[in-house]
């Protein structure tokens, strides 16, 4: 087994504490200070109480998983521990308000509260939390300056001043708990950034040419709306919040037509009213890109929390029957990737691309190296007089015209139309039509983004997953370092390449890992290829699986 | 003037029937665009679902055909990407005050700038003969029996309550003033709402040419629509109907003022 080092600090308490403040300035702190950093969190679907809690990582190696294990529990309110009580080992040392943790094995009492109000206020809390976990982690003293200053410059010199101080104070407190803390410093993580989930699709639509957003705010696919409205003037988006949905889904694919790039954030049971645009983009063959973070249902489910199961909502989404691309990243690179490639690709073959994610990719934050910078692909024609948008060709893209750009009119049709797009009843144009759609798949499938395998390539047994899941199936099985074993992630579910029926064949034992109750990915391959994928690891309690978890299933399936 | 001649499409099977109001509404658009000179790769007709909404099927410029209720998402789009264009969103009285009741309200409160031609004959046509949210009280219909229960719509008073930047109303038998309202409509800047009545031959048969005539009232000429509170009684008055520019308000701000140039060739 090849584990890493890595230290896990879990920070618990109400909705409206600032627990999120804590986690913003500490990661930076230690990325700052040339530690790898992974932070994910969860929280309930409430303003203010209830328990939230946010895990940060720290490690010398790149960690981007979950893990169930806690070294540090901050503990910020009375109901923290247990909620929490499964993830506490003997080894876990708890922090916390005397009152909290006086009960457990391995606490010390600190009150925080006690700390910040000898420096004024109670306001400096949160503060002297940070000066606590930056003193255990040993940070740099001028990296926490370079933080705290970027971090509160708008609000001026007193309120940096106080803030320092107060992490000073609870510096010195930290360094004096001598908690056993291992992990080395490398310098070139300094270089990285640090990013969540949500700025990885924006940072991707962006540069893949994103300049129009419609949507109607959802957890947990707020975020990715608020990150392009931040970039709005900069990078020139036009953002519109949508009445609902459905005038979101239309307004994108209207603004598609203009000849804009547009996408739309949303989650499942939003949705599920822009269905009809999705058919309205299949038919007059105006792309739209949208991005669709899950988060479990059905109806309003469970709204801050984690799952998988939407694949099968946008494999059928839209009545009738034409192409459509759906992506589902594992990573922060591959959501930035797969969100610029949405453009190109939508552009191009003329269809709806989906960005699928989940709550738990977005808010899940950590280094990146390097972000490269997407070809901004765009296929627009200018139109002659005699223009046909639907003209026939081969593959079964007709060069797209925009109005105003051109001698030409363009004219689409949600009615079955002819070349021109003009509505017809006419069966052999009917046929014609939905052969020239369909021919699409075969392009597409041409540029498919393949399936990526990792572990021993002479592999027994194949763990099969996608989204998500893949990265932290990918460090469990890393970590396992069993020979014969190994997993494909597939950041392209649909349409799926021939090479799929290759990999599958060549394995004994298949098993897939999803976050859902039926196992639709699974579903999906036997539908495709008529394989056995009857060997399924599903979880969907609105939670992560863990590493460690993942890896007990998977000896388990040995 | 530019011939009419050029918005014609060449075989067109017109759909509607014979006697439709939907005719004198095409040749009155028509028309307008020839007196306007309007290139036709320079206007986009959005239209959504039922025989209005096939309007832009027989008029050669941009079309976007696109779903029932969502004409006006479609045509705030497309103004936003390429303000140059001048955009039509034109669909019946089920399709914008029905289906697309709450896009209705929201266009106005954004007040983008383009045209909003709402076909108002009272009835649903395409799926015979149901009534629409604006057929009168009482009238006998093939799905409500006994009469309709329920009040109608009053796109007029609830445009003029959201303080549209340009409300009119006309009858599609008026050919001068229809095209007079659709010039000042397109010349507007902001979002301009006209509610053109008309007859439905076939399913109404209460609302016909002759009721139109007897139950409306052209607007003086010296009549202010700039004056708000007399906007909302005249609104407000389902006895007689006023016809003209029934509301102005070139006050309010365009909605692609506050958003980004966006390059697009």
């Amino acid at each position: 087994m090849k584990d890493k080092k890595i230290f896990s600090i879990v920070l618990s308490g109400a909705a409206g504490q600032g627990i999120q403040t804590v986690e913003n300035l500490f990661t930076q702190i230690a990325k700052e200070s040339g530690y790898n950093v992974y932070a994910t969190k969860e929280y309930m679907s409430r303003v203010r109480g209830g328990n939230n809690s946010t895990e940060i990582l720290i490690s010398s190696k790149p960690v981007r998983s979950f893990r169930k294990k806690i070294d540090l529990l901050v503990v910020l309110n009375n109901n923290a521990i247990e909620r929490l009580r499964d993830r506490i080992s003997d080894n876990t040392i708890i922090i916390g308000e005397k009152n909290f943790v006086s009960k457990e094995k391995n606490s010390i009492p600190i009150s925080l509260l006690e700390i910040s109000n000898s420096l004024g206020s109670s306001i400096y809390a949160n503060a002297v939390a940070v000066g606590i976990l930056s003193g255990i982690i040993n940070a740099e003293k001028t990296v926490i300056d370079e933080v705290i200053y970027e971090y509160f410059k708008e609000k001026g010199e007193e309120v940096i001043d106080n803030n320092l101080k107060a992490i000073i104070k609870g510096y010195e407190i930290g360094k004096q708990l001598n908690i056993n803390f291992q992990i080395e410093k490398n310098g070139y993580v300094k270089k990285h950034m640090l990013l969540n989930g949500s700025q990885a699709v924006a940072k991707g639509a962006i540069s893949g040419g994103c300049n129009f957003i419609s949507s109607y705010p959802m957890s947990p696919a707020t975020a990715v709306f608020t990150e392009l409205a931040k970039a709005s003037k900069k990078y020139n988006i036009i953002v519109d919040q949508a009445e609902d949905e459905i005038a979101a889904a239309n307004m994108a694919i209207g603004a598609w037509y203009a000849g804009a790039r547009a996408i739309v954030s949303t989650s499942g049971g939003g949705f599920a009213l822009m269905e009809e645009a999705i058919s309205l983009s299949g038919m007059i063959e105006t792309p739209i890109v949208v991005h669709l973070g899950q988060r479990p249902g059905p109806a309003t489910g469970l709204p801050t929390r984690t799952e998988q199961g939407d694949l099968d909502l946008v494999l059928y989404a839209g009545h009738g029957t034409f192409p459509r691309i759906i992506f589902a990243p594992a990573s922060l690179e591959e959501a930035y990737y797969l969100s610029a490639k949405a453009f190109n690709f939508a552009d191009k073959f003329q269809v709806p691309v989906f960005v699928l994610t989940d709550q738990y990719l977005l808010d899940s934050f950590y280094n990146v190296e390097y972000l490269p910078q997407i070809q901004v692909e765009r296929y627009i024609i200018k139109t002659t007089k005699d223009y046909k948008r639907y003209e026939i060709t081969e593959s079964g893209i007709s060069p797209r015209g925009i109005p105003g750009y051109g001698e030409g009119v363009v004219r689409v049709d949600s009615d079955e139309h002819d070349e021109f797009g003009h509505i017809t009843e006419n069966p052999k144009v009917r046929v014609d039509m939905v052969n020239k759609r369909m021919r699409k798949l075969n392009e597409i499938l041409k540029e498919v983004i393949q399936p990526v395998l990792f572990g021993d390539e002479n592999y027994e047994y194949l763990f099969i997953s996608w989204g998500s899941t893949s990265q932290i199936l990918k460090e469990a099985i890393e970590e396992l370092d069993i020979e014969k074993v190994a997993m494909i992630h597939f950041p392209q579910v649909y349409p799926l390449p021939k090479e799929t029926e290759n990999y599958l064949s060549k394995a004994k034992k298949v098993v897939f890992v999803e976050q859902n109750v039926n196992g639709q990915f699974a579903n999906l391959i036997r539908r495709e290829f008529g394989i056995d994928t009857s060997n399924r690891i599903l979880k969907y309690d609105g939670f992560p699986f863990s590493v460690e978890n993942l890896k007990e299933k998977i000896k388990e399936a040995l | 003037m530019f011939s009419v001649k050029i918005y014609d499409i060449s075989n067109s099977d017109i759909a509607w029937c014979p006697g439709c109001g939907n005719f004198g509404i095409l040749n009155e658009l028509k028309t307008a665009f020839s007196e306007l000179e309007l290139s036709p790769n320079q206007v986009v007709i959005v239209s959504g679902i039922g025989q209005a909404a096939k309007m832009p099927q027989y008029v050669n410029v941009n079309m976007f055909n696109g779903l029932h209720g969502r004409t006006l998402p479609v045509a705030t789009a497309i103004k936003l990407v390429n303000p140059s264009l001048i955009v039509i969103a034109e669909s019946g009285d089920g399709c914008t005050y029905g289906e697309g009741g709450n896009h209705f309200i929201h266009t106005i409160r954004k007040n983008p700038n383009i045209v909003n031609i709402v076909h108002d004959n009272m009835i649903y046509g395409l799926t015979k003969g149901q009534a629409s949210p604006t057929t009168p009280k009482g009238v006998k219909t093939t799905l409500q029996f006994d009469g309709v229960f329920v009040d109608p719509f009053n796109p007029i008073a609830v445009a003029v309550a959201l303080n549209a930047s340009f409300v009119a109303r006309t009858f599609m038998g008026y050919t001068d003033l229809t095209i007079e309202l659709i010039k000042k409509a397109i010349k507007h800047r902001g979002y301009s709402l006209i509610d053109i009545l008309q007859p439905c031959v076939t399913f109404n048969k209460y609302n016909t040419y002759q009721w139109y005539k007897e139950n409306t009232y052209i607007l003086p000429e010296d009549y202010d629509p700039t004056d708000r509170k007399t906007a909302f009684e005249i609104a407000m008055d389902t006895e007689k109907l006023a016809l003209g520019l029934i509301y102005l308000n070139e006050s309010k701000e365009v909605y692609e003022d506050f958003q980004p140039r966006i390059e697009l060739f």
